[in-house]
């Protein structure tokens, strides 16, 4: 894990859910093809309406034109980001497009789940809702040894939530490697 | 302190005499279900982390049903159910059911329930977020994603973190408007999106005692909607009688004790409930009908795990019954054995498939259909602007389809009454 990630901010509203992060139409897609899954990519955030899409202002589309890479590698959200669908798919095309950590007021629990399970992303949860005073393209650094947020642009600080009791599986990278390396799996 | 029957069916999974809310446990899964979009990935991390080799834990407690993405000329989607078949014939898996044989069944929830696999006491893990269905019958279900599935056909196991109850008593009797869909709108109108997260909703009181498991399924399956990690109804009659229908296996019947402790509870008296409705954009956006009556609709459609099972048509027919729909109105049912039961169950004489034909229903093969949108020639998808009222379960931002439509989510009694009129009604105007 990353201990200190500096990058852009991409920043969203309350219950982002999974079929706005990746629509269920392209969950045909190949997950382990590589030049295939990049679909995933391409389609993050794309049925996120416009109006809601990087915030506060809205209109900014997450990826441009035919990248699947995006711009963005750190996500601020609201409330209840990732609810609805248990697809991996989801912070899988997060992942795919370049997306290193959310931050969000809380999580739907399966999305929790397979972000730290799966390793994709790094979830992290703030007590305020700092979707409110981040402006999507700030600049901001992320330490996760203090858990400080810092918005390089605005010159403000947060506090961010430790990691807690999946401080292990996210270390390790998911939870394959972690039940290796505690002896629960044989390693491969 | 007592525990609640979720409690109670966790501690003994994990091995232990007593658990808490918070405590982190390895849970013993009894029954991993999977589906064609995401059985295929979980079968790719399986391998790539256990070895070509690999071995499932348990072949008999792995069932697979492919049912989301079933009729569709979509090569990429068929890919899934080739990969599916490929499996199930190289590990000589009894528990498939592909399309195309007898043994296709259709949504994997309700299948679970018809195949006799929800077995009260169980732990029941599927890389579904409606696993939540599995509840009705007094059992721990949850929904999980590819890695986790994949982690559980290797080992047989899962960690969880035990989850607080909040429990919703139902009591009172029941009006003849009032299905169990509007009960659980009400809960999300009242709770939000978000208000069960990481918790357990138990529903109890005599309305859910006199509910058949059909209704019940509805209440439970809605439990992620509120974020929930399990929905869940300790079994009684109902429940036994139909899994004795279903499978002569055996299984052990837990209940919440009375000095168990919730997080919450809620007791609500359903004699002045009115017929609810979610408006666009969110299952929590809810009101009753009575405040959107009028709302003109390009659509209606009655199926899903949510509301395609056979309690949901039979309150359906009784609205279409002699009348002609005045939009599309799309019929699917859940699974196909709803489908058999629509050509020989009744109602005033007719069989409920020729009351839908007459009214000018389109009857769709089982399967999830439009309910999650799908490739774009899903039978049902919505399209453009279209205006929706469907008795599924999720209307956010393009969930059946198209990104510009407008879902609304309603009782088989709420839409039916709808189809008649072509604008959302309040279905008591028809009873
Ligand atoms: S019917 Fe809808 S909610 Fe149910 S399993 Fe299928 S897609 Fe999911």
């Amino acid at each position: 894990m990353e201990k200190i990630i500096n990058g852009k901010a991409f920043v969203l509203g309350d219950n982002i859910d999974t079929d706005q992060m990746i629509p269920a139409e392209y969950l045909v897609y190949s997950l382990t093809d590589n030049e295939e899954s990049k679909k995933y990519g391409h389609y993050a955030f794309s049925s996120v309406p416009l109006e809601k899409s990087g915030l506060p202002k809205g209109g900014i589309p997450f990826i441009e034109g035919d990248n699947y890479k995006s711009k963005y590698n750190i996500v601020i959200a609201g409330n209840n980001f990732g609810c609805g669908s248990s697809r991996e798919h989801a912070p899988f095309a997060l992942q795919k497009a370049g997306v290193k950590i959310v931050i969000a007021e809380a999580y739907a629990r399966i999305f929790y789940r397979n972000s730290v399970d799966g390793g994709f992303l790094v979830p992290i949860v703030t007590a305020r809702k700092i979707n409110k005073e981040i402006s999507t393209n700030d600049n901001l650094e992320i330490n996760l040894e203090t858990n400080v947020l810092k918005n390089l642009t605005t010159g403000k600080q947060y506090k961010l939530e430790p990691l807690g009791n999946v401080l292990p599986i996210v270390e390790a990278g998911g939870l394959f490697e972690y039940a290796r390396k505690t002896g629960m799996i044989k390693q491969n | 302190m007592g525990m609640t029957i979720t409690e109670k069916i966790l501690a003994k999974s994990s091995g232990k005499n007593i658990v808490v809310p918070g405590d982190n446990v390895w849970l013993d899964i009894d029954i991993l279900m999977t589906h064609d979009v995401c059985g295929p990935p979980t079968i790719a991390i399986w391998k790539k982390e256990f070895g070509e080799h690999a071995k499932i834990w348990d072949k008999n407690k792995l069932v697979i049903f492919p049912d989301h993405y079933i009729f569709t000329q979509n090569s990429q989607a068929n890919r899934n159910v080739d990969i599916l078949r490929q499996f199930a014939k190289d590990y000589s898996l009894n528990n498939y059911y592909d399309v195309g044989t007898e043994r296709y069944k259709g949504v994997c929830h309700i299948a679970l329930a018809e195949e006799g696999y929800n077995l009260p006491g169980i732990v029941l893990a599927g890389t579904d977020s409606h696993t939540c269905t599995s509840g009705a019958f007094g059992l721990f279900s949850t929904g999980i994603g590819n890695t986790d599935a994949a982690f559980i056909l290797g080992t047989g196991k899962m960690w969880e973190k035990i989850p607080a109850s909040i429990k919703f008593t139902f009591n009172g009797t029941l009006p003849s408007y009032i299905t169990a869909k509007d009960l659980i709108l009400k809960i999300l109108g009242d709770i939000t999106t978000s208000g069960g997260t990481y918790k357990t909703l138990e529903f109890d009181g005599e309305v859910v005692n006199s509910l058949n498991m059909d209704e019940r399924m509805t209440l439970t399956n809605m439990a992620i909607e509120v974020g929930a990690m399990n929905g869940i109804i300790a079994a009684d009659n109902v429940t036994v009688n139909y899994v004795k229908n279903r499978t002569d296996k055996e299984y052990e019947l837990f209940f919440s004790d009375d000095n168990a402790n919730y997080f919450s509870t809620y007791q609500y008296n359903v004699e002045n409930f009115q017929p609810m409705v979610a408006k666009p954009h969110s299952p929590d956006n809810c009101d009753i009908v009575k405040n959107v009556q009028g709302t003109k609709l390009t659509k209606c459609y009655i199926g899903s795990c949510t509301g395609g099972k056979l309690t949901d048509f039979e309150a359906a027919a009784k609205i279409l019954f002699g009348t002609k729909v005045k939009v599309s109105t799309f019929i699917v049912p859940a699974s196909t054995e709803v489908a058999n039961q629509l050509d020989n169950v009744t109602y005033n004489g007719k069989t409920l498939k020729d009351i839908f034909i007459k009214s000018g229903c389109i009857i769709a093969q089982s399967s999830c259909a439009a309910c999650l949108g799908g490739p774009s020639d899903t039978v049902g998808r919505s399209v453009d602007r279209d205006v929706v009222i469907s008795t599924t379960n999720r209307n956010y931002p393009g969930r059946m389809g198209s990104r510009k439509s407008e879902v609304y989510l309603a009782s088989p009694l709420t839409v039916a009454a709808s189809a008649v009129t072509g604008v959302i009604t309040d279905p008591r105007d028809f009873i």
